[in-house]
């Protein structure tokens, strides 16, 4: 069976699934059910427990889905301290469903993987060492990868059933009030974990920070909560984020940067109250740099800022240029001690933000976002999960939820190193064409040829190279020349959710 | 200026032993793109450069920059295969390091002709300039600039010439100003381009803004620049303002009715329209266009 952007999938795979092809980026209004967790009442003056083992022996059972929050980046201390606490204790067979996977948890990850402890994944993506594994095999069940707002959907309506969320977080008082903004391991928001308390059938958080009760405000609260444990360290604070997100100096990025502020300033979105998502790659902040400008100069406000939030979006809201920040998660230290601050910076969770099946979410209200690429094809389809080997080395995040903007711009090189970007054929697709509109490069941009109004204005302006995309593409192999795709095992080791849940590619073993 | 001469508002300098930079060197919007084989390379990777920019300019494509070689100089083991290899790339401008007599000139103009025959490029096709870099040259730059019918520019490379001066470079330029003005005219007398020298602090944009209207003011058509991050900065000084396109217009208006009219004298508000102003008129439309500020109808356009 083929999905509507010509990708072929197995229909054994499609049966055992249940899954339905990729159709189309745009719903009609399906009502669905969600689910109610398993709630077991709770008396006790204290949730605060000593022993994790315990703790872990009484409620992880083999064949269960345990869960993890990613806001601790490539700080955490938390998921290798609880999972090898699982693999010590010899469960098997467990699925495991965090909001991402980031490189302080690869190794502990393939070690339960060899254990027999977790035999399936579903995930954001992943990077580094486990990508690789992944790519080459290692795992029997293909991982599921779902956006942020797909993992909110999947969870919401019973498609992953967490049996324990194991949350990190860098305060709570003995009955559960926790929030992300204050102690050691702050991290700010924590949108994609507020998911998880809300849904896992156990909650259990991890802090170094016991304070008194009741701890406000609570982002999770105490009516959500099983268990508090007491642990020695969250994270490594100067490993969740960088102090402060800096602006790049990269001439190409700044380049990249400038064209991309074109592109927005020029088109009808760029008016008194637009909203925009930016992201934190080097040159989407320096956009944000620039916007700041355009903004000063046409005496124009943005009412929201959206998604991942950096201290230059906080600049902007403190500079009153920008009158709300909606945000779900934090990449700095600036960004994530400000929500303790400043009342207009919303903490927002991931089904407020992305899921596309509630009753409306920000991104359906988002005019102008930003997102990277690892390849474009010539249909204007994005890949941010392989990379040109085929090795998994990428996370959708909120890829395919921020793309359905009103003006989605994809920013890439048109070559890294001896790589080519644009692409004929990607070695897999995570969102479809249909929601981008304009791909920049450092040498133009292209405009999704569906997109006739963008052109019109677009094309307008003096300092913007407009090429097609397969120019784009064409201009590349100039450069790099023709690239081998990499060769595949007919065995499925991912597959890529489109945010509705239906499938939108399946990534196979690589050869190499 | 003759109208017909192209702008030369920024010279970017690229290294020739970084093939990334040679990759990227055309995106940048420099107008002309000046490839390193001098400074930039050590003495052990000389010849492994050659070839890299010979290649890069069969393989890349720098759209409309103007292509300039800075080749080692005369004096160096170097100096003749650069010549060689660089006019068979086709190169437009070869820019001679260290120019201190008008000798110099004519010599590269002799090995740059033997060469244009060896491989069959046009003879007379490839353009020369020479940096100045001494009190020396400074003091023939008269005879440099006047060199060869070959010579498209001179420039201003401080660096050597603060040391040869026994001074450094000073914020305010003091120490430049004498041979600034030197080069500026006998770069004028001689028809061709005068090129500012580069400014190398990268975190200090004022003071980038400071020289360069500087140079601007006293006539210089543009400066050498090594990180792509200064082009626009120095873009934006080299734009005319609205008041000045318009005017411009005004008088290329008035040039075309006397052209319809067949009429030898160019009116313009009942007074007479002298050369110069033609001239100025058709400077300023050509930065115009090259700074986006008019549209093919002529427009402006509100930046």
């Amino acid at each position: 069976m083929k999905n509507s952007i010509g990708v072929e999938l197995p229909d054994n795979l499609m049966n055992q699934y249940h899954y339905q092809p990729f159709i189309t980026t745009k719903f009609d209004y399906p009502e669905i059910s969600r689910v109610a967790p398993v709630v077991r009442i709770n008396t006790n003056q204290s949730k605060v427990v000593d022993s994790l083992d315990d703790l872990i022996k009484e409620n992880v059972k083999d064949g269960m889905t345990i869960s993890f929050h990613h806001h601790l980046r490539e700080g955490d201390q938390i998921f290798n301290y609880v999972m090898q606490a699982i693999i010590n204790l010899g469960i098997k067979d467990l699925t495991l469903a965090p909001s991402s996977l980031t490189n302080v948890m690869n190794e502990m990850v393939i070690k339960a993987i060899k254990a027999g402890t977790i035999t399936n994944i579903t995930s954001s993506g992943m990077r580094g060492t486990l990508g690789k594994a992944v790519s080459r095999g290692l795992l029997k069940n293909p991982v599921i990868f779902r956006s942020h707002g797909g993992r909110a959907r999947a969870i919401a309506t019973g498609k992953i059933k967490i049996d324990v969320a194991f949350l990190g977080v860098p305060n709570s008082d003995e009955m559960g009030n926790a929030n992300g903004m204050n102690g050691e391991a702050v991290f700010g928001s924590m949108g994609y974990a507020l998911i998880d308390a809300r849904y896992a059938n156990r909650v259990v958080l991890l802090t170094d920070n016991l304070v008194d009760y009741p701890n406000t405000p609570a982002s999770i609260n105490q009516t959500q909560v099983d268990y508090v444990v007491k642990v020695d360290q969250v994270g490594d604070p100067t490993k969740i984020g960088s102090g402060a997100t800096r602006f790049t100096k990269d001439p190409k990025e700044l380049q990249i940067a400038q064209m991309i502020n074109e592109v927005i300033v020029h088109s009808p979105y760029f008016k008194e109250g637009f909203s925009f998502q930016t992201g934190s790659g080097g040159a989407a902040l320096a956009v944000t740099r620039y916007l700041r400008q355009a903004m000063l100069k046409r005496k124009i406000k943005s009412s929201f800022a959206l998604g991942g939030i950096t201290n230059s979006t906080i600049e902007l809201l403190n500079e009153g240029l920008v009158n709300k920040i909606m945000d779900v998660q934090d990449f700095d230290q600036i960004a994530a001690t400000s929500m303790r601050d400043n009342k207009n910076q919303q903490e927002i969770d991931a089904s407020w933000y992305a899921d596309p099946f509630n009753k409306g979410a920000m991104v359906t209200k988002l005019d102008v976002v930003i997102l990277s690429a690892l390849q474009v094809d010539t249909s204007f389809n994005v890949n941010v999960l392989s990379g040109s080997d085929g090795i998994i080395r990428g996370a959708i995040g909120g890829h395919q939820d921020a793309a359905t903007a009103k003006l989605t711009i994809i920013s890439a090189p048109l070559t890294r190193g001896r790589i080519a970007t644009i692409v004929p054929k990607m070695t897999s697709i995570t969102t479809p064409g249909a929601s981008v509109d304009v791909v920049v490069t450092e040498y133009g941009i292209a405009i999704n040829p569906q997109r006739r109004d963008l052109i019109s204005y677009i094309s307008k302006i003096p300092d913007i190279p407009l090429y097609s995309i397969n120019e784009l593409a064409e201009k590349a192999v100039d450069i790099v020349g023709e690239a081998q795709l990499p060769e595949y095992f007919n065995r499925p080791v991912g597959l890529v959710e489109y945010r509705d849940g239906t499938l939108i590619d399946v990534i196979n073993q690589v050869k190499i | 200026m003759n109208a017909g001469e192209r702008l030369r508002r920024t010279m970017m300098f690229v290294p020739g032993n970084s093939p990334a930079m040679l990759k990227d060197a055309g995106i940048y919007g420099a107008d002309s793109i000046m490839f390193d084989l001098e400074d930039a390379v050590s003495l052990s990777e000389k010849d492994a450069a050659r070839t890299l920019v010979y290649e890069s300019l069969q393989t890349i494509d720098y759209g409309e920059a103007e292509k300039v070689v800075r080749i080692n100089s005369i004096d160096t083991p170097y100096y003749l295969d650069d010549v060689r290899v660089m006019v068979k790339a086709g190169i437009e401008v070869i820019r001679l390091a260290k120019t201190d007599t008008a000798e110099m000139i004519q010599q590269l103009a002799k090995d740059t002709a033997a060469a244009e025959k060896e491989f069959n490029q046009p003879v007379g096709s490839t353009k020369l300039m020479a940096a100045i870099e001494s009190a020396r040259a400074v003091v023939n730059a008269n005879k440099i600039a006047a060199a060869s019918p070959r010579m498209m520019g001179i420039a201003l490379s401080a660096e050597d010439y603060t040391t040869d001066l026994k001074t450094h470079r000073y914020p305010d330029g003091q120490e430049l100003s004498y041979g600034r003005n030197v080069i500026l005219h006998a770069a004028r007398a001689a028809g061709i381009c005068a090129f500012d020298t580069v400014f190398t602090n990268l975190d200090d944009e004022a003071g980038l803004i400071r020289e360069t209207k500087l140079i601007h003011q006293l006539g210089f058509d543009g400066k050498s620049v090594i990180n792509p991050r200064q082009i626009p900065i120095i873009n934006q000084i080299y734009e005319p303002t609205q008041f000045e396109i318009e005017q411009a217009q005004e008088v290329i208006t008035a040039i075309n009715v006397a052209h319809e009219k067949s009429s030898g004298v160019i009116a313009l508000k009942g007074q007479m329209v002298d050369r110069p102003v033609v001239m100025r008129a058709q400077r300023v439309m050509k930065l115009a266009i090259a700074s986006n500020l008019v549209d093919e109808e002529g427009n402006y356009l509100e930046k």
